[in-house]
């Protein structure tokens, strides 16, 4: 069996006012069944338009595929009709989205709002889907009983809680997870991660975490790739990607900006200079006028990925020899 | 709505926090009570009064009875007929009218505002040119003009008025719409499958319904105001039919010799619209966001 996500060459673009954005430039990444893959970046990076593509959610008009494939269980997305489409929003594949604070309706009942997903995705009747709610109410750790309740008589972390449960609701193959905890505090982002991490094994769901954490990504996932300027430059397990000796100069230079707490240091350590301009294409590879390695060749030529080891693959010139 | 657990705080629900809030503005609880009052004698005028015998029936020997002669409570018309019978039966006439132009443009106005609003595009920019087009007519002329090619009779009167109201409802409710559209739980409500006309009426609607309902209490007012203004210029209601405005054209004549038949409808007219008003005000604090937690 083929994995459950396999995201090929993707490309998006938006056309704006002001000229085309190129958000994302050809990732790959695939996820198989029961895996959490983190997508780790910094903002612009590219991460959420990746998601977003995958629901076909990019916003109308503006947002396009350009090229690319994206594969649920084999099934191209990016040919799909808009009914189709509807179909796996929400059942098959879901999404939790940044904020919770706003990705509730202010006006209806949580429970209703759980309700809805399987309202439009199964044939249950109104005494099983009020049963259902109920469990998933439970299984997110809050009382069944506060069903009837609005959102704004719950706290954040609640409300992410519930969001959570509308997402899971359905039973979906794939979650796709943007910065879910990003607007929590930091003991409930724990919890929430935590019980995120014993639904997904639970209800049995890939997950994509979308993250510029790299804290949330030890703990919770078994691949991480790292997203910058649109493109994937470097993949494999979180031991890859944490133990691995060879890197991709933009991870090492993620890691070297975390505070570590058993040295001592004044200042963080961050990457000079800025992610490249969007609007620009840019010849050669995406991180070279701010990499400490820089080489002409590295101006001028886009590096493909090449494996390191079997799961760890880098998108660089430097490593490029042990290819073969 | 059940109840919550025992250990959960006892909390209002939004509905009944407006309500609340509604409740402690004295003005527009009094414009309620009016209005109500009003209701209550349109909606009860048979018990008070015979429509035939009193308020339609000409009777030579009653005529220009003073307010209070005779049983009269508030006199007769030029015609002796009882002035009070007229104005409850003419409340009904006139509430029937604006009720359905304000239902009717409210509906209208929220199935094409919150269509182009939600869709975008070139759907969008023509129905909003249109609408500009309406908009630049003043209302009673654009009804007046409708009148005069339709013929004049209640029907005619109440399409006229919602051909004439649906332009301001659309736009109203495509601001309202547009604001809500770009909330994430919109973006979420599509990436949990919904079909578009799902969210709109389950999601996008009731959540801005605030300023529509405040717009069509304050436009029912100025529907109230405009059946009497086409009454008034021969275009509204025929006569006999009592109608406030017809009553005041009617009795313009003998305004200085017997100025209550004037006073009485106008007073009837000007009351009414303050209550609806005073509601419409109240409403728009009630609901106002700024003022939630007051």
């Amino acid at each position: 069996m083929g994995p459950l996500l396999e995201i090929r060459d993707l490309h998006v673009e938006y056309k704006t006012h002001d000229g085309t954005v190129y958000a994302v430039n050809g990732v790959d990444l695939s996820l198989g069944r029961g895996e959490t893959l983190g997508l780790v970046g910094e903002t612009g990076a590219g991460k959420t338009t990746t998601a977003l593509s995958i629901l076909r959610l990019l916003p109308d008009r503006i947002g396009q595929i350009r090229s690319g494939k994206i594969l649920l269980d084999g099934a191209d997305i990016t040919a799909m009709s808009e009914p189709q489409m509807r179909e796996i929003r929400g059942n098959r594949v879901s999404m939790i989205f940044q904020d919770p604070m706003t990705s509730l309706n202010p006006i209806l009942p949580v429970g209703r709002q759980i309700e809805e997903a399987l309202l439009l995705h199964t044939q249950l009747s109104k005494e099983d889907r009020a049963k259902r709610v109920d469990e998933m109410l439970t299984a997110v750790g809050l009382q069944a009983s506060r069903k009837d309740e609005y959102p704004h008589q719950f706290s954040g972390g609640m409300k992410q809680r519930i969001v959570i449960a509308i997402a899971l609701a359905c039973n979906p193959e794939l979650l796709l997870a943007d910065e879910p905890t990003t607007a929590l505090d930091v003991t409930i982002q724990a919890q929430v991660l935590q019980m995120m991490n014993e639904l997904k094994k639970q209800f049995d769901t890939s997950m994509l975490l979308i993250t510029h954490d790299l804290g949330v990504v030890a703990q919770t996932c078994d691949k991480v790739a790292i997203m910058y300027g649109g493109h994937i430059v470097e993949s494999g397990t979180v031991q890859d990607i944490y133990e691995a000796r060879e890197h991709h100069p933009y991870t090492t230079g993620l890691f070297r900006s975390i505070p570590e707490m058993n040295r001592d240091s004044d200042r963080l350590a961050p990457i000079p200079g800025l992610m490249p301009d969007p609007m620009l294409r840019q010849e050669g590879c995406s991180f070279h006028d701010r990499c400490p390695h820089c080489m002409e060749r590295c101006r001028r030529e886009k590096p493909d990925s090449r494996a390191v080891s079997p799961t760890h693959s880098i998108a660089c010139f430097r490593h490029e020899r042990k290819d073969r | 709505m059940k109840k919550t657990a025992g250990n959960a705080p006892k909390r209002r629900g939004q509905f009944a926090s407006i309500c609340y809030r509604f409740s402690r503005n004295r003005m527009a609880m009094l414009g309620l009570a009016v209005f109500l009052a009003v209701v209550f004698f349109a909606a009860t005028a048979p018990m008070f009064a015979d429509y035939e015998a009193d308020a339609v029936k000409q009777n030579v020997y009653a005529k220009f009875f003073s307010p209070g002669q005779e049983r009269h409570i508030l006199g007769t018309d030029m015609y002796g007929r009882d002035l009070f019978a007229r104005i409850i039966f003419g409340a009904r006439l006139s509430l029937l009218i604006s009720l359905s132009t304000v239902g009717a443009s409210l509906v209208l106005g929220c199935l094409i505002g919150s269509l182009c609003a939600y869709y975008g595009g070139w759907l969008d920019t023509v129905t909003m040119r249109i609408v500009d087009i309406f908009l630049a007519l003043p209302m009673t002329l654009m009804a007046v003009t409708v009148v005069a090619a339709l013929g004049t009779s209640t029907t005619n009167l109440i399409i006229s008025l919602t051909i004439s109201m649906v332009p301001p409802f659309v736009r109203i409710v495509r601001s309202a719409v547009l604001q809500v559209k770009g909330s994430d739980y919109i973006e979420a409500a599509v990436a949990y499958g919904s079909r578009d006309m799902r969210i709109i009426l389950t999601h996008v609607l009731p959540n801005a319904i605030g300023p529509i309902i405040v717009q069509a209490t304050l436009n029912l007012a100025s529907v109230l105001l405009s059946v009497a203004a086409l009454g008034f210029i021969g275009l509204g209601v025929p006569s006999p039919q009592p109608e406030w405005g017809t009553m005041l054209a009617e009795s313009k004549a003998q305004m200085r010799y017997y100025p209550w038949q004037v006073i009485i409808p106008g007073a009837a007219i000007a009351v009414t619209v303050l209550s609806i008003n005073l509601i419409g005000d109240g409403l728009r604090d009630a609901l106002d966001p700024k003022l939630k937690n007051g």
